[in-house]
């Protein structure tokens, strides 16, 4: 298996853009990510596309290939992935897989979702399509009921509280405050978390990550190859898909998501580190309890104790382990395609040094984390400076 | 009669647009006495983690269940 590296990344503002259609979004992106790398689109050889629910969101059907021909490409194969939140995750996993396994040496992903054309009730009602429609989904449950019934539970098993929760509002609307390609670029205090709107009890507006428009793309090439596009590739040391339950009635313990630990497991073996290495993650924080679960599945702190390592500070810009620097999905947005390969994005700029006022200060080996639905889909990716 | 215990819950305020009428609504997941799970709708009083609760009717295909008395 080749060694895989990221030599080239290209991500649009997140945010609510009216003048910006789907594939605009996502050309713009990929374009960017061809210049960051010096790459002229004919050299494409696939292009992997991770989309939600463009057909849903926009009526459009066929993606891959009618966002590959907005930016020349043509001739190659072009497909899109489809794994809820974690569809862009998944369409990098299998671009990584295919580069590692040399079929091909460069190959584009992008990630793009368009979400604020429809309204909130029907936006609800299109990511409720990522759960079980024949059953949960059926009986009312939302995105934000299912999270709030994962942390109504880990609350009951682990003594979490309301405070430790809004703690991962704060700090990540803090850091996306200083993102310039934020969605919500504003600061947060404890009482404003607390006060929140009601979305799902016990989780508020505060709680939950932002409906947004937006679209990233990376390139990835066999690390051999990486010096002829960028002089600071970013390599793939660890990569991992795995899959659980679509329901969360089927779960057995909601208070872990089974695909994150075991694709954590198998991220952190195939790069040979262990979770102490980890010095700063981009974690997949659709709600402010999915970020302190993570992080326990992740083995960063042992079961139970997330709540109290982020009221802690531990994982603010200046903690022991920064997590979400960028902001997260709290404030930075969720246009679902596009958050895996931009979790991506902002780890690469970190370790390339490029991430400004949110540079951290120890920034060699970072990890991502995307999850889809309700922990049916996860992907974890170890990356470090080459 | 089915029956059960509450092993999660949650009151929806922010409905989907086929339950805007409905909210704000409990929802719940009942770890079922005969064994496995369900999610379900919660009628009259709210329930809690570790409640026991029945079956009160099925409406639409959806199982809604109450606090036993």
């Amino acid at each position: 298996m080749k060694a895989v590296a990221v030599v080239g990344i290209g991500k649009t503002a997140f945010g609510a853009f009216p003048e910006w259609d789907l594939r605009s979004l996502a050309v713009e992106a990929g374009q960017k990510c061809l210049a960051d790398a010096h790459v002229n689109y004919s050299k494409i050889e696939a292009f992997y596309l991770g989309n939600f629910a463009g057909p849903s969101f926009v009526g459009q059907n066929h993606l891959a290939p009618y966002i590959a021909s907005g930016l020349g490409i043509t001739g190659v194969p072009c497909t899109r992935f489809e794994a809820a939140c974690a569809s862009s995750g998944s369409a990098f996993f299998h671009a990584v897989s295919s580069v590692a396994a040399g079929m091909y040496d460069l190959v584009l992903v992008g990630g793009v979702e368009k979400m604020t054309s429809q309204s909130t009730p029907k936006v609800t009602e299109i990511l409720a399509g990522a759960g079980d429609v024949s059953g949960e989904v059926k009986a009312g449950a939302t995105f934000p009921a299912l999270f709030a019934m994962i942390a109504r539970r880990h609350m009951f098993q682990y003594g979490t509280t309301r405070e430790q929760l809004a703690a991962v509002a704060v700090k990540n609307h803090g850091n996306g405050a200083k993102n310039p390609l934020a969605h919500m670029r504003k600061t947060i205090t404890m009482e404003q978390a607390l006060a929140g709107k009601p979305i799902a009890e016990p989780l508020t507006v505060y709680d939950c990550s932002l409906i947004s428009d937006g679209a990233a793309a990376v390139m990835i090439a066999p690390l051999e190859r990486a010096a002829e596009f960028t002089d600071r590739p970013v390599k793939i040391l660890g990569i991992a898909q795995t899959s659980d339950y679509v329901a969360l009635d089927a779960k057995e313990d909601v208070t872990t998501f089974r695909a994150v630990r075991a694709a954590g497991e198998k991220a952190y073996k195939m790069a040979g580190v262990t979770a102490r290495d980890i010095q700063f993650a981009e974690l997949h924080d659709c709600f402010t309890i999915a970020e302190i679960i993570a992080m326990e599945d992740l083995g960063f702190v042992p079961k139970g104790e997330g709540g109290p390592y982020a009221l802690a500070g531990k994982t603010c810009l200046n903690g022991e382990r920064p997590v979400n620097a960028s902001g997260g999905l709290k404030s930075k947005g969720h246009p679902v395609g596009a958050t895996g390969v931009g979790q991506i994005c902002d780890i690469v700029m970190q370790i390339r040094g490029d991430a400004g006022e949110l540079q951290l200060a120890r920034h060699s080996l970072g990890l991502a984390e995307n999850l889809g639905g309700s922990g049916a889909t996860a992907v974890v990716t170890v990356l470090g400076a080459a | 009669m089915k029956t059960g215990t509450v092993y999660t819950e949650t009151v929806v305020h922010a409905a989907p647009e086929q339950f805007l009428a409905d909210a704000p609504y409990q929802l719940a997941i009942v770890s079922l006495d005969g064994g496995g799970r369900l999610t379900v709708r919660v009628s009259g009083a709210r329930v809690q983690i570790g409640d026991a609760v029945e079956l009160a009717e099925e409406r639409d295909g959806i199982a809604f269940f109450r606090k036993k008395p």
